[in-house]
Order: structure tokens, then C-alpha cells, then sequence
């Protein structure tokens, strides 16, 4: 049934051509919100993470959508660097870009967990945060500006957290080498 | 919109570092309180009702009194506070705070104001060695972040690895990780005991401690070969089955393990003065854990039967009998009593594990995942050239992206990993219950004395190798 309802989610929108982004997101999260009553009734293994795609100017919204709906917590927040390897299995109307931030609800009532995948382009690396819903996205998105460079608007303080303040650049983003300073302490000699 | 080199060139020495009083609105600050305060079943409208009680917190800045509205302006005590208060650093090598975690307090004479956790000093870009290295090498380096459950990290990497992969475990793997995850449970709980007991003056625990966790560590070095860092749980079952009378080793270790809690609750449980620093200090409740995403014992504390094991069940969980303990009253005694209980659960377990031990195979006969048995390579030419592969080009993993959580013995232990079907993950993502729980300690410290400080962030159970990663 999750699974189905997955789906669901997914290829709704594909099916609606003509109707805006708008409505076709807000329909395929009604069709899913609307599904969370099954899902107690599912199996324990049976229950597979419902995956969102939503624009990134909807995101904010979404993820409020899904706390209104009763989701206690966010159980992880990441983002993944699409450079160098292009998204396989996108839904058709999502235009793939070179960052996907990946956020993790949980539904501690249900037992079941959601995942909100939205593309950020890397021309304007910026999305909402949803640190007015869940606080404890505080620290979660602080480690994704250190290591991939994506602001998160409205975060009450978007400042390097694992990385010195003055270390240049972002460390898990994909054109960013692995061997590229050899040693971290300004005054120990080099190799050699 | 503004692009990343603005934030990052105009980041300084200091810049995470705890700001003064004046440098945040009071917007922001109502703002942070509020949202912790917000609960998962409040409404808009109770916010600002919520927010009246904390409006001392810090007093307004100028021009701030006409946006915040209906807000009561700032007493002079509190105006006054400004030049009272003092910013003083715990660590980062403060013996109490368990490797290099460095905190910030506000305080205003004895009173913690403000706390704010600094991290990043073992800061060792484990998620980007993970991309590095082959599915067969990952779990040497996931093995290393939380040094105290390694197990349950090797078990959170090929649990999702597998999950990619889409195979089936012989039962005795399942079996044999659960006792392991378990074993190390009790490990980790009994280190947790030894260095609260010792954060709070009790110096014969710590020896107590580490005596009883020395046991549980020489039963996982004939097991793996190794004390720490075992890289037993593979991707596709375990490394080695379990040596030769297991059960005896085992049975003594639960003998043993179980009268010595009955030892702690004489030297802990019913002391006066453990009790007096532990009853009521470093209080969290329900919603602002569950707000802060906080997991595990501290959740559990809070009064919320949340234990993955139970609730959304993996391995073979749902076939053995053991309770989910809580508290209620969400302080430091109560996470205590959580983590003692959970040893003797984890005990039960194990020796429901023991009985129900299933025979067969203890990894999967896949021969895509799993290198030919070593009396096969002498015979066979076919058999070494597939063991030459396995270990240096490794499996492939077909194309997705898989999240993954286990119940650590911190909480909720997570791996999301996306493949793009080669032999090395595209991105290993680590959800470290230590580092989100974190957050918590602020919340934990505000308004209690500078000396419980060390006695709560002890509480809150950090592992600095998982909170940096």
C-alpha cells in the first residue's frame, strides 16, 4: 500500500499535464497526506519511506504541510552533490540540478518515515530553512553549508560548524579534491 | 540572490563562536525560544503566550519594542544584566566533556544563561573517505566514527548497503549481528556509567565500569580479532562465525554483567548525594526533544516509548521479548536509570539470542557480495581470480539511494547512501545521534548552575568521533 501510495505521489502530477506546478504538487502531498491513515495498518516492513519532490519554492511549505499533519520530528536533513553523476530516477516534471537537499521526517505515531527531496541549482545555492518548524534542523543545516555551500534563508545562524571559519571552500562537494592540502597545520613543515 | 563566497569571505576567527548579548534581535531570540516551545501538537496562537515567559531572557534592543509587539518591554533588571554577565569557555580539553567538545556559557553569576556547543575539532571528513573507498572497505571506516558502538555503525552501513543491493540474510547473520549489537549495547552503557560516575565524583565506577565493559571487549577480540574498530559486520553477514563456545563466554558475561548492576544500584541508585546532583537537574521535556530532533535515552526520558527496535523493528527484533524503558521527569536521574535498565534489557536479549541461535550460513551465498570460502581458492583457479576481484575492484551496487536508521545506544543512527551503481558509494551520509543531541544541551543547561554543567553534558552521552565525523 505505501508503495503504491509512493507512486502515486510521484507520477500524479505526470498524468495532469496541463495543470500548473502548483496544484499538481499540492494534489499528489493531499493524495499522500490524505494515505497516512493506512499506513498504521501496513507491516512494519512493509512500510517504505514516501518520497516528495517539491519545487524549491514549495518546500517550506511542504514540510509545514507534513508537521500540521501530526510529523513529530525531523530525523535528518543531508545534501547530495549531483555533479558528476546525473539523477536516474527523478519524476518527469522535476528539472534535475547539481544539489539535492535531502530531509528526513519521521512520524513517530505511525512509524513512518518521509523524505522531502528538493533541487537546488548551483547558480543560486539558497533555500528556505525550516528551522521555524523543527529547531533541531539547526545544526543539520548548519553542516550543510559547511560542506556543500547552500545557504539556508532565515537560519538564525548560518556559520561554518565542523570546518575552521576560515577554511576556503566546501569540502563534500564533488569538484572539491580529496588530496588537495596535505597538511592542516599552518606550521608544520610539508612532506619532503 | 547572495552566492556562497559572501558568507564564507566574511567569516572570521570567531565567527562561531557564542556572539554577544547585543548581536541578536530579540526577534531571533524570541524566535528560537518560541520554536522550541512550539511542541508538535501546540497552535500558532500558544506561542506568544509561551514567549511571555522567557521575555527576561534578554532584554530589548532599541526599535525592537514596536515589532514584537504586544510584548512586555524589558525590566531594568535586565537591562542591567548586560555588563553583569560573563562569557567563559568548558574545554575543548575539559576532561569532563569526553573528547574535544568546547561550550560557551553566559553566566550571570552561578546561573547558566546561554550555552552554545563548539565543534569541529576531530573533524576528520569520514563522509568523504566513505566516497573514496569500495563498499567492502567502507565499513572499516564507519567502524571509527562512534569508538565506543562501532558495531552498530557497521551494522547501520551494510544494513543500507544491503538494502541497495536488495539481498536476503541467512538467519544466523541476522542473529549473530543482533547478539553483537546488543553485546556492544552493554559496552557502551557500562562506559557511559564509568565516566558519569566519575563526572560526578564517583571515582570507584569509573574502575567498575571499564572492569565490566573489559569483559564484553575480550569476548568481541575472539570474536573479530580486534578490541575497537572490529570491521566484523560486513556488507552481505559477518566476517567469521561465531569461535567455539560462544555460549559459555557469553552466559558468563550476562552472569557477571547482571549482579554487578545489582552492585550500581547500591553504590548509585539509592546514594544520597548521586541523587541529589542528578533528581530535577539538566530537565528537558517532551516537546523540546522531540522539537530538537533528540533520539534515544534523553527522548525516552521525556516519558516517549520511542526505541527503534521496538517501533520500527529491523533485524529480528520483533521475534525476541524486551521492554522500552522511559522516564518522566526527563533529568539527568532519570537518563541514568534509562541507560542501567537498558543493560539488563539488553542482557534479556541476548540471552534470547543465545536459545534461538539458528544454524547455516553466516553470510549470504551471493556470489556477487560474497568472496569464495579460503579452502576453495586452493583448488580452484576460478575461485582465486573471483577473490582477486572481490577485493580489488570490489561489488557493484545497482543505481538509488537507501536511508537506513538503527537504535545506537545514543539513538537513532542513520545512513543514507546514493549509488550510482559503481563499486564506491556516490554519497555516505551518517546521521550521528551525538551530534543532533547536541542541540539539547543548551536547552539542558539553561537556567541551572555552571557545576551541573558537567554532570548534564555527561548525561547527554556525546562521542565526539560520531558528533564530527
Amino acid at each position: 500500500m505505501a508503495m503504491d501510495m509512493t507512486g502515486g505521489a510521484e507520477t500524479s502530477a505526470d498524468t495532469e499535464s496541463n495543470a500548473s506546478a502548483e496544484t499538481t504538487e499540492r494534489g499528489s502531498l493531499d493524495a499522500v497526506l490524505h494515505g497516512l491513515r493506512d499506513i498504521p495498518q501496513l507491516p512494519a516492513h512493509r512500510r517504505q519511506p514516501v518520497v516528495l519532490f517539491p519545487q524549491r519554492e514549495r518546500y517550506f511549505d511542504v514540510v509545514s504541510a507534513l508537521d500540521d499533519a501530526g510529523c513529530e520530528m525531523l530525523a535528518d536533513l543531508c545534501v547530495v552533490d549531483y555533479l558528476l553523476h546525473p539523477h536516474g530516477n527523478l519524476p518527469e516534471r522535476i528539472v534535475p540540478e547539481r544539489f539535492e537537499v535531502v530531509a528526513n521526517l519521521l512520524f513517530l505515531g505511525l512509524g513512518a518515515r518521509f523524505r522531502v527531496r528538493v533541487q537546488v541549482p548551483e547558480s543560486d545555492p539558497t533555500i528556505d530553512s525550516i528551522y521555524d518548524i523543527y529547531p533541531g534542523s539547526e545544526a543539520m543545516e548548519r553542516e550543510a553549508f559547511d560542506m556543500f555551500g547552500i545557504v539556508f534563508n532565515g537560519h538564525p545562524d548560518m556559520t561554518r560548524i565542523l570546518m575552521p571559519d576560515d577554511w576556503e571552500g566546501h569540502p563534500l562537494r564533488k569538484d572539491y579534491g580529496v588530496g588537495r592540502v596535505p597538511v592542516q597545520f599552518r606550521e608544520a613543515p610539508g612532506p619532503r | 540572490m547572495t552566492g556562497t563566497s559572501e558568507y564564507t569571505s566574511s567569516t572570521s576567527e570567531g565567527a562561531q563562536e557564542l556572539g554577544p548579548r547585543s548581536s541578536g534581535s530579540v526577534k531571533e531570540l524570541r524566535r528560537e525560544r518560541g520554536a522550541v516551545l512550539r511542541g508538535y501538537s501546540s497552535s500558532a496562537e500558544e506561542i506568544p503566550a509561551a514567549l511571555e515567559t522567557v521575555t527576561h531572557y534578554k532584554a530589548a534592543l532599541p526599535g525592537e519594542a514596536s515589532s514584537s509587539g504586544s510584548t512586555t518591554p524589558p525590566e531594568s533588571f535586565d537591562e542591567g544584566l548586560e555588563g553583569e554577565t560573563m562569557i567563559i569557555n568548558m574545554g575543548p580539553q575539559h576532561p569532563s566533556t569526553h573528547g574535544v567538545l568546547r561550550l560557551m556559557m553566559e553566566l550571570d553569576g552561578e546561573t547558566i544563561l546561554r550555552t552554545k556547543p563548539v565543534i569541529g575539532y576531530l573533524h576528520t571528513g569520514m563522509e568523504k573517505t566513505g566516497e573514496e573507498l569500495m563498499y567492502v572497505q567502507g565499513s572499516t571506516n564507519v567502524t571509527r566514527m562512534d569508538y565506543l558502538s562501532p558495531l552498530n555503525n557497521e551494522l547501520v552501513f551494510s544494513l543500507c548497503t544491503e538494502e541497495l543491493l536488495g539481498v536476503e540474510l541467512p538467519a544466523r547473520a541476522v542473529w549473530i549481528r543482533m547478539l553483537m549489537s546488543e553485546l556492544n549495547r552493554v559496552s557502551s552503557h557500562l562506559m557511559w556509567m564509568a565516566t558519569n560516575g566519575m563526572d560526578l565524583g564517583s571515582t570507584s565506577m569509573m574502575i567498575y565500569g571499564f572492569r565490566e565493559r573489559e569483559m564484553v571487549l575480550g569476548f568481541f577480540e575472539k570474536t573479530t580479532g580486534l578490541r575497537m574498530n572490529h570491521n566484523y559486520i560486513r556488507p552481505g553477514g559477518v566476517a567469521a562465525d561465531l569461535p567455539d563456545g560462544w555460549e559459555e563466554d557469553v552466559e558468563l558475561i550476562c552472569d557477571n554483567v547482571l549482579r554487578r548492576t545489582e552492585e550500581y544500584d547500591d553504590l548509585l541508585t539509592g546514594q544520597p548525594i548521586f541523587r541529589e546532583r542528578t533528581e530535577g537537574v539538566g530537565v528537558i521535556t517532551a516537546e523540546e526533544a522531540l522539537g530538537l530532533s533528540v533520539t534515544g535515552p534523553i527522548l525516552r526520558s521525556t516519558g516517549i516509548p520511542w526505541d527503534l527496535r521496538k517501533t520500527m523493528p529491523y533485524l529480528a527484533y520483533d521475534q525476541v521479548e524486551f521492554d522500552v524503558l522511559v522516564g518522566t521527569y526527563g533529568d539527568n536521574f532519570d537518563r541514568y536509570a534509562i541507560r542501567l535498565n537498558e543493560i539488563r534489557e539488553s542482557i534479556r536479549i541476548i540471552r534470547q539470542v543465545i536459545e534461538k541461535m539458528p544454524p547455516g550460513d553466516y553470510r549470504v551465498q551471493d556470489r556477487k557480495v560474497t568472496p569464495p570460502p579460503r579452502a576453495r581458492i586452493d583448488e580452484s583457479m576460478e575461485a582465486l581470480i573471483h577473490h582477486f576481484k572481490m577485493f580489488t575492484e570490489g561489488f557493484r551496487v545497482p543505481e538509488g539511494e537507501a536511508y537506513v536508521a538503527i537504535e545506537s545506544p545514543r539513538g537513532e543512527l542513520g545512513c543514507y547512501i546514493v549509488s550510482d551503481g559503481s563499486a564506491k558509494p556516490y554519497r555516505m551520509h551518517i546521521r550521528g545521534p551525538s551530534f543532533v543531541n547536541l542541540q539539547a544541551v543548551p536547552v539542558m543547561l539553561a537556567g541551572g548552575l555552571v557545576a551541573d554543567a558537567v554532570a548534564t553534558t555527561s548525561s547527554v552521552d556525546p562521542v565526539m568521533g560520531e558528533v564530527d565525523r
